[in-house]
């Protein structure tokens, strides 16, 4: 379509008024918690080191500044504002995540990040639930372990299968060799996403958490059942994955770890390495107070609340469009 | 030979797989929460015409086919080729064999234009146009009065093609046939 014929906004007048009611509704909810709203850098130094986050770089010009990245979310900051005695935070900003584009992803996104000081993750999912019950007025989540999912949807446990039976079971979608490439965890994902997602949150919004260690990002790790996982969490309603949190890794030396790895993975897989952000590593070490946090999508809440199946049916401008 | 990233496909993208000529139908992308991203492509085999389903890890590439879809003039066959010239005026002829040809062969006429698919140069399938115009050459004798509502007979087309006509078509009629529902139109005045 030509840049004449698609100027209009793909959402309707209706839905924008409720993606406004929905931005009142947070802040409402968050004042009356006294949970202080806070703004951070949109363009940031460093960019996020996860392998599977890919920043868009931005051209800055300023002195002493070499590089800038598009956030991919507001994490890095909003914990050196914690680490400097901030207390609990939330904040509403846009994020940036390069090549995510499909029925339910565009590469600018409207994220909500809030963290609690002093709490951990099964209270902040408490809080969650309140937030998007309370909005979307559903019944009140029930909380499901990874195991169990991928046991009850796709047949076999993520936590004793053999890689090989992985791989068989995954060689419907992909061949052999390149799932070995992909390695456990990305065959892992391949069944979540492909067999798991669809199955949860159908009857009543569901959280899963206890993901496997390997998978846990930023959140601390413990035993369960004899194996570590990690005090992480995503909740989702109608197959829609709507947010992931975490009882926050507060080790700087764990955290520092957790980098380099990142950055040797993405050495195998061409990616750019993404320097570590040493202001971050400061505030790390010079202490995070204990907290959870939770990155939660608005414009898959508001696609939940007006029943819409694609995300450019909430969004102004789609990517296509901007 | 170029080749297109998972970010970049689109219905209408014709890739190699599995070194098969692939026309792109349905991409789409699937990520979970913090994740490998994937996208699930549905593709269909421009040799087999087989709709595929495959996964792909984000960011992969696949090769571009070397596939493109030109106008040419429908000139004889010898039997075993159907001999066809682009209609550019370059007078270039290919050869399409009856595996490329396929059901197309019911309603190709000389000198009309066809879409010849050509992969590597080599015609891979031939379609016509959605609308042709052929000659009556058998159905039973028309009955005097009948009107379009009363019913139907086959009848029998200069290329082969059998069709479902009114009972009032006769021999030496041209009719327009609508090719991709085999279904008789209308008849078409002779000036």
């Amino acid at each position: 379509m030509s840049d004449r014929a698609a100027w209009r906004p793909t959402a309707t007048r209706d839905i924008l008024e409720n993606r406004a009611r929905q931005l009142a509704w947070v802040r409402g909810f968050f004042s009356q918690r006294n949970v202080l709203e806070v703004e951070t850098p949109v363009i940031g130094r460093h960019g996020v080191s996860d392998v599977n986050l890919d920043g868009i770089r931005a051209e800055v010009v300023a002195p002493g500044v070499s590089e800038g990245w598009l956030q991919t979310s507001p994490e890095y900051h909003m914990k050196r504002l914690l680490a400097a005695g901030s207390g609990s935070i939330y904040q509403i900003s846009k994020v940036f995540r390069n090549g995510e584009r499909g029925h339910r992803h565009n590469p600018e996104f409207s994220m909500l990040e809030w963290y609690r000081v002093g709490w951990d993750d099964r209270a902040l999912m408490a809080e969650v639930g309140e937030l998007v019950c309370g909005w979307l007025d559903c019944a009140r989540p029930e909380v499901i372990q990874y195991r169990d999912a991928v046991r009850r949807y796709a047949g076999f446990d993520p936590m004793t299968v053999s890689d090989q039976s992985l791989i068989d079971r995954c060689e419907r979608w992909m061949p052999a060799e390149e799932l070995r490439d992909l390695g456990r965890d990305g065959c892992l994902d391949l069944v979540m996403s492909l067999v798991v997602e669809p199955e949860l949150g159908v009857d009543r919004p569901v959280f899963i958490t206890g993901y496997p260690a390997s998978q846990a990002a930023l959140a601390k790790v413990s035993e369960q059942e004899g194996h570590p996982v990690a005090h992480r969490f995503e909740l989702y309603i109608r197959g829609v994955e709507l947010c992931n949190g975490y009882w926050e890794l507060s080790d700087a030396g764990e955290q520092r770890q957790r980098f380099d790895a990142d950055n040797a993975r993405r050495q195998q897989l061409g990616k750019p390495l993404m320097p570590i952000d040493e202001a971050l590593m400061a505030a790390l070490d010079s202490g995070l107070p204990e907290c959870a946090g939770v990155a939660l999508g608005l414009d898959r809440l508001l696609m939940l609340k007006v029943g819409a199946n694609r995300i450019d049916d909430v969004l102004a401008f789609p990517i296509e469009r901007a | 030979m170029a080749s297109y990233s998972t970010n970049e496909f689109r219905g209408g993208l014709k890739v190699l797989l599995d070194g098969d000529p692939c026309i792109i139908l349905e991409n789409e992308f699937v990520k979970p929460g913090k994740g490998q991203a994937f996208n699930r492509v549905r593709l269909r085999n421009l040799m087999s015409n087989r709709v595929w389903e495959r996964t792909f890890k984000s960011g992969e590439s696949l090769e571009a086919a070397d596939v493109i879809d030109l106008d040419m003039e429908y000139l004889y066959t010898d039997g075993e080729f159907w001999h066809f010239m682009l209609t550019d005026g370059s007078f270039e002829q290919h050869a399409a064999d009856a595996k490329a040809v396929g059901d197309c062969v019911k309603w190709l006429k000389e000198q009309d234009v066809y879409t010849v698919t050509l992969y590597n140069g080599t015609p891979l399938s031939v379609s016509p146009p959605n609308f042709v115009e052929l000659e009556v050459v058998d159905t039973d004798p028309g009955m005097k009065g009948d009107t379009a509502q009363g019913g139907s007979k086959p009848a029998t087309l200069s290329t082969g093609a059998v069709v479902n006509v009114p009972l009032f078509i006769t021999i030496g009629e041209v009719l327009k046939v609508d090719t991709r529902s085999a279904e008789y139109v209308s008849r078409v005045k002779s000036s």
